[in-house]
């Protein structure tokens, strides 16, 4: 059987003909009903869930309807701005695939107040710069704390809050 | 009453990490491939389903539609079957039912990727995935969902990382004898090699990850009628299955991927199968991430939540096993290449040809009657899968 396709690598790919497009595309998303809530919450240090009476999850993200019920959410909570690490990683890679020294370790947090299972997604700060010390200092079920923007410098945006950080157990 | 569906042909490409062919090229090579096989002409096809990621990828709008020509396309009903990874399986789906309906007797299947053009590197375009409110904000990258994925999984089950380090072992040897891997991604690796190799995103090492790919695949599918009128040994499609869940991907725990047993739930439904441990007897899951394989068959209800790891390392996936369940013989996306909606049809016709006897040196041991394949995608969300017999 004759398989087709002409392989190339990269110095071959450099001498064959190629055509080159740039897009730039631009867009401005609205936040919409419940995010918008959310995100003017983030402003004033204020972390919002939705709840849903028919099932009792309290939603972070919130959201206006409950996408297991299929009905209407009923109720705006405040959750605590600490909470548990359900998971998280130490990427050594950027968006494009180049590479970085220092890792970052983003965490799916499931933060005091919300359901079982109920995480965001955000990064991990303060637990150190290399492999060894971000596995050595992190564990799933850690508690962590968010360390915000200071209020001045808040914009309504999941960035006010910079990272997550170790809570230390009081001796 | 659905009619019976059979498929007749099967073709692929070389899978390549920059193919010097159009998407259009590849994917006319792979359709006109299937179709000598099927010994049909493109005017015996009624319909054409066609399989293909992100429009990022080529930048190209619709890419569906601009590709469709190489499809064998050209002025009959055509579908494009898109869910990300899992499209490669999807579009045989999609085929099933059009055919199963009794609206069409035979359908083209034609899945196709060509990853090279996005620059830097097609990573970017995935991030696009992410939700743009709260998630792409922080600098997100493709990386991040699967190793946080994979660190929950090794969690929950105390998996050890020489465990998830065999799957790339066992694929990337199983890719030595396909015709059509990608150069430099089969090999004979030991665990060493692979826990030795860089650390991407922990635990992802370099070696568990599939890599860009190139590639077409596509078959030929038909009625009952059309399929005994061309063949004395068609090979049956007994069960399809697919379930999305949601795309709030934070809110589940994702130790386990509940949609792919819903998927699973479906097909074994439809083909009748009560005990698939002893029904199913040879499966492709996909294989992406290393441990993404052990993570789809437990899904695929294959293995006790938290067994898999176990099973492999006593040899039950292995292409040479006697009692055990060959999986990923091909060499899977680790070991072949990862063209994203072709590597998902890559799955379904290796199953085919496990079960026609005519995989070659990737012929599996045991006796075959039954064999699965499934892919899985979007954002860690959908699964897709089909029972194929002979």
């Amino acid at each position: 059987m004759k398989f087709e396709g002409t392989p190339l690598d990269s110095k071959q790919f450099a001498k064959e003909l190629n055509v080159e497009w740039k897009g730039k595309l631009e867009y401005e998303w609205d936040c919409g009903i419940a995010l918008s809530k959310f995100m003017e919450g983030l402003k004033e240090g204020k972390i919002l869930a939705r709840k849903c009476y028919a099932c009792g999850r309290v939603m972070i993200p919130p959201r206006m309807f409950c996408e297991s019920c299929f009905r209407p959410t009923d109720e705006w909570v405040e959750l605590k701005d600490e909470g548990e690490i359900l998971t998280f990683s130490v990427s050594f890679v950027n968006w494009d695939a180049s590479r970085r020294k220092k890792p970052e370790v983003p965490a799916v947090i499931r933060l005091e107040g919300a359901s079982e299972n109920m995480g965001i997604l955000h990064k991990l700060g303060e637990v150190g710069d290399t492999l060894e010390e971000v596995l050595k200092n992190v564990k799933i079920g850690m508690k962590v704390k968010a360390v915000w923007k200071k209020e001045k410098e808040r914009e309504g945006a999941i960035t006010d809050i910079l990272y997550f950080k170790p809570v230390k157990r009081k001796k | 009453m659905a009619q019976k569906v059979a498929v007749l042909g099967a073709g692929l490409t070389k899978f390549m990490r920059r193919a010097k062919e159009t998407g259009k090229e590849l994917s006319f090579e792979a359709a006109r491939m299937a179709l000598e096989e099927a010994n049909m002409d493109i005017s015996e096809i009624d319909c054409v389903v066609m399989a293909t990621a992100p429009d990022m990828f080529d930048g190209v709008h619709m890419k569906g539609d601009w590709l469709s020509d190489g499809a064998g396309a050209k002025r009959k009903p055509y579908m494009r079957s898109y869910v990300g990874g899992g499209s490669g399986v999807f579009a045989i789906i999609h085929g099933w039912y059009l055919v199963a309906s009794g609206l069409f007797d035979t359908c083209l299947v034609v899945a196709e990727e060509k990853m090279s053009s996005t620059m830097p590197h097609p990573q970017g375009a995935f991030n696009a995935i992410y939700d743009q409110f709260l998630e792409r904000p922080l600098g997100v990258n493709l990386l991040w969902i699967f190793s946080l994925e994979m660190m929950r999984y090794m969690h929950v089950h105390k998996i050890p990382l020489e465990t998830i380090a065999l799957v790339s072992v066992k694929n990337k040897k199983n890719g030595l004898d396909h015709p059509c891997t990608q150069k430099g991604i089969a090999g004979n690796y030991t665990v060493k090699d692979v826990l030795n190799s860089e650390v991407i995103a922990y635990p992802v090492h370099r070696l568990m990850v599939s890599p860009v790919t190139d590639a077409a695949a596509a078959i030929v599918i038909t009625s009952e009628h059309e399929a005994k009128r061309r063949t004395d040994k068609p090979i049956w499609i007994e069960g399809v299955g697919w379930c999305l869940d949601t795309s709030y991907w934070t809110n589940r725990d994702l130790y386990y991927p509940k949609y792919v047993e819903y998927a699973a739930r479906m097909a074994y439904e439809m083909a009748g199968i009560k005990d698939p441990r002893k029904e199913i007897h040879v499966v492709e899951p996909y294989d992406p991430f290393a441990y993404k394989e052990l993570h789809h068959l437990e899904g695929l209800l294959l293995a006790d939540k938290g067994e898999a790891p176990k099973l492999l390392e006593k040899g039950f996936w292995d292409r040479d096993t006697k009692d055990g369940i060959p999986s990923c013989p091909s060499g899977g996306l680790l070991g072949v290449g990862n063209p994203i909606a072709a590597a998902g049809l890559m799955k379904v016709i290796e199953i085919y040809l496990q079960l026609k006897g005519e995989a070659g040196k990737r012929q599996v041991r045991r006796e075959v009657k039954r064999g699965l394949a499934q892919a899985w995608g979007d954002l860690m969300q959908v699964g897709t899968v089909v029972i194929l017999s002979k």
